[in-house]
């Protein structure tokens, strides 16, 4: 057997993966009831059976008919972006809107084609200012403003 | 006539000083955030969509269609300009618009797209106010066996009117109802896969799954394509088309309003579909094709008619039903659950100010922008002059804002980048986010609905295709298997292949 589109197969195995994964967690830790009353794990276990039906198709499809290969990955901006998203989540309470924004910026910024600090400092900066002003001043979101450590922060 | 007095309390809610002042602001922010390329009107509402959450619903619900509509114009503007649309739908206006552009024409082209919205605009509007009211009473009498059948049947025709693998497609709602089911089950109060952590308690929010499948992974997506896109620097002079313009694209706005408003009321129907076979008609019909792709007017004026009309009469089965026929209209349905109130047809009867509010707001919004943005184009011209290293890391950071600004949580910014690493997988993989956002809002209802009508067959199964008892229900999933069916038939997928392909 010859796997004759990658990218089929591969969808194939994730949505088998997926639908296995719901289908033996539903019969190990939840009740399944009856047609009649439905326990917690009666509907997943019925899609997840599903789901691993229509990945079987997806995979025999791709064992059957040619298709193309799975185009590269790029993990650089892939992992920049995703670590940018993070740690303007994590270091918003600890660090403030003005320490989330610019770690979040030059993180993110990595990721593109060119990096010159000074640019990148310039559109860190005009986002802060410009989150401060809509986000805080005019939609009142309560996004702290001051790091943790100072108690009663002057900015609002 | 009942539909002008329900239209005229419509007027009088839409034109409240502070609902207009909502509409204004919704359509003003989401041609800001729809003119910037690659981020389309999904993206573009899940990042705005929390700053709705402390309106009163019928300005959320005003605010938001404004900003859909909004975005819609606003990658168009960017598909004529730039070589790039900025989202799915405005892909064909690229080949003809694009090329007018480079031509000196840009001003035409932009100025026939905007009157042949409104012109599709103000129909599909008055499509909506006639059309939807008997839908609804219809609709009143579904009890949860016919509710069932019909999300079975909207699921399945919404995949089959999408593009790409069928199969694929359906494995994706299916994961998406899957996913949808994650959190506290109603019935029993038993958390379902959360893993003992107490944030998935709740579930995962809809806001940071359309954000991250759409929003983080259009983003990595842009930085792997080297080199920079090519923009429109010129002026833009005199916007006005002239006569022969004019006389081009009458036919063509008619015909696409006309194919628009149809297409959008199917399931999976919508803005994206209708301007892809308007399209195709527009270049069969023509008395010389050869021009399309090199600057022909009507390539222009028939699909951004269309994909207006049908980007507005999609919300007929979302408001008269509660079932989203496409990606956005599933984000509104979450919208409109957040507000507190359970989508389907009693929103009309109950809610009429909401109903027809949102409706006349529908008018109101087409002709601001009309009104704005001819003359705003500059502006976005500027915007669109900003290199691409400039925007993304500022388009990262509005949709942090609003993904934190849904509960001060850094667990949904983590959620956001699960999704958007697993959104990136699917694209290597082919696989469609759409499907997966609509089995995810849908999820829920699906199982309350099943449970509900098996406790009334007393566990029999056969409620769902009894023709005897359930002639509705047994309708929707016959039209389901026999979409299924059909589109297995070698003929009409290659038919189905062509429409999307259509260059």
């Amino acid at each position: 057997m010859r796997i004759r589109s990658p990218r089929d197969f591969w969808a194939g195995v994730m949505f088998i993966a997926f639908g296995a994964f719901f289908v033996a967690w539903s019969f190990t830790h939840y009740a399944m009831g009856s047609a009649l009353r439905m326990g917690p794990g009666y509907f997943p276990a019925l899609l997840g059976g599903l789901l691993v039906f229509l990945g079987l198709l997806v995979m025999a499809k791709a064992l059957a008919l040619d298709g193309p290969k799975i185009a590269a990955f790029h993990f650089r901006p892939l992992l920049l972006v995703s670590l940018s998203v993070v740690a303007y989540g994590y270091l918003m309470k600890p660090g403030g809107l003005a320490v989330a924004t610019i770690a979040a910026v030059f993180i993110g910024a990595l990721a593109g084609h060119e990096f010159k600090w000074k640019e990148v400092a310039v559109v860190a900066l005009v986002l802060v200012i410009f989150s401060w002003l809509v986000f805080v001043r005019g939609l009142t979101l309560p996004f702290p403003m001051c790091p943790q450590f100072i108690d009663n922060c002057p900015i609002r | 006539m009942e539909v002008f007095d329900n239209l005229w309390l419509g007027v009088q809610v839409a034109f409240s000083w502070q609902n207009f002042f909502y509409c204004l602001v919704g359509v003003l922010l989401g041609t800001l955030i729809g003119v910037l390329p690659g981020i389309g009107p999904v993206p573009t509402i899940a990042m705005l969509l929390p700053i709705t959450f402390n309106l009163d619903p019928i300005a959320a619900l005003i605010m938001l269609s404004g900003i859909y509509y909004g975005s819609q114009y606003g990658g168009s503007t960017t598909a004529i300009l730039v070589n790039l649309p900025g989202e799915a739908a405005s892909v064909v206006t690229v080949l003809d618009g694009h090329q007018m552009a480079r031509q000196g024409r840009a001003g035409p082209a932009l100025a026939i797209a905007a009157i042949g919205s409104f012109f599709a605009g103000c129909v599909a509007t008055l499509v909506i106010a006639t059309a939807a009211p008997p839908l609804a009473e219809v609709a009143l009498k579904f009890g949860p066996a016919e509710y069932f059948s019909l999300m079975v049947l909207g699921l399945v025709a919404a995949t089959v009117l999408a593009h790409g693998s069928l199969l694929k497609a359906i494995a994706m709602v299916v994961l998406g109802l899957l996913l949808g089911l994650i959190g506290t089950d109603v019935n029993s109060g038993v958390l379902r896969f959360t893993f003992e952590v107490p944030d998935l308690a709740d579930g995962i929010g809809f806001v940071i799954v359309a954000m991250g499948m759409f929003g983080v992974t259009e983003i990595v997506a842009n930085l792997e394509q080297k080199g920079e896109r090519e923009v429109f620097l010129g002026k833009v002079k005199h916007l006005f088309p002239s006569k022969e313009d004019l006389k081009r694209s009458w036919a063509p706005i008619l015909r696409g309003t006309a194919l628009g408003s149809f297409l959008g009321i199917l399931p999976g129907g919508g803005a994206l579909l209708s301007s892809f076979a308007a399209y195709t008609v527009e270049k069969k019909v023509s008395k010389h094709p050869e021009q399309f792709g090199k600057g022909a007017i009507e390539g222009v004026a028939g699909p951004e008619s269309a994909n207006n009309a049908g980007a507005q009469t999609s919300f007929i089965p979302m408001l008269t039903l509660g079932i989203p026929g496409n990606a956005v209209m599933a984000l509104m349905i979450g919208a409109l659950m957040i507000q507190g109130i359970a989508p389907g047809p009693q929103v009309m009867t109950d809610k009429p100010q909401l109903f027809w509010g949102l409706i006349a707001s529908m008018w109101l919004g087409n002709a601001m922008l009309v009104i704005l943005n001819l003359p705003l184009i500059g502006i976005w011209i500027k915007l669109l002059q900003v290199p691409y290293r400039f925007l993304f890391p500022s388009i990262l950071i509005f949709m942090n804002v609003g993904v934190f600004s849904l509960s001060n949580n850094p667990w949904d910014c983590l959620m956001m980048t699960v999704f958007g690493v697993f959104g990136y997988v699917c694209v290597k993989l082919e696989c469609e986010p759409a499907p997966l956002i609509l089995g995810f809002i849908l999820g829920p209802l699906m199982e309350e609905n099943l449970r509900r009508a098996m406790l009334l067959s007393r566990g029999d199964a056969t409620v769902f295709f009894n023709p005897v008892d359930k002639p509705i229900s047994f309708s929707f999933l016959l039209a389901a298997l026999a979409l299924l069916a059909v589109i297995a038939l070698p003929n009409i997928r290659k038919k189905r292949e062509e429409v999307f392909v259509e260059e």
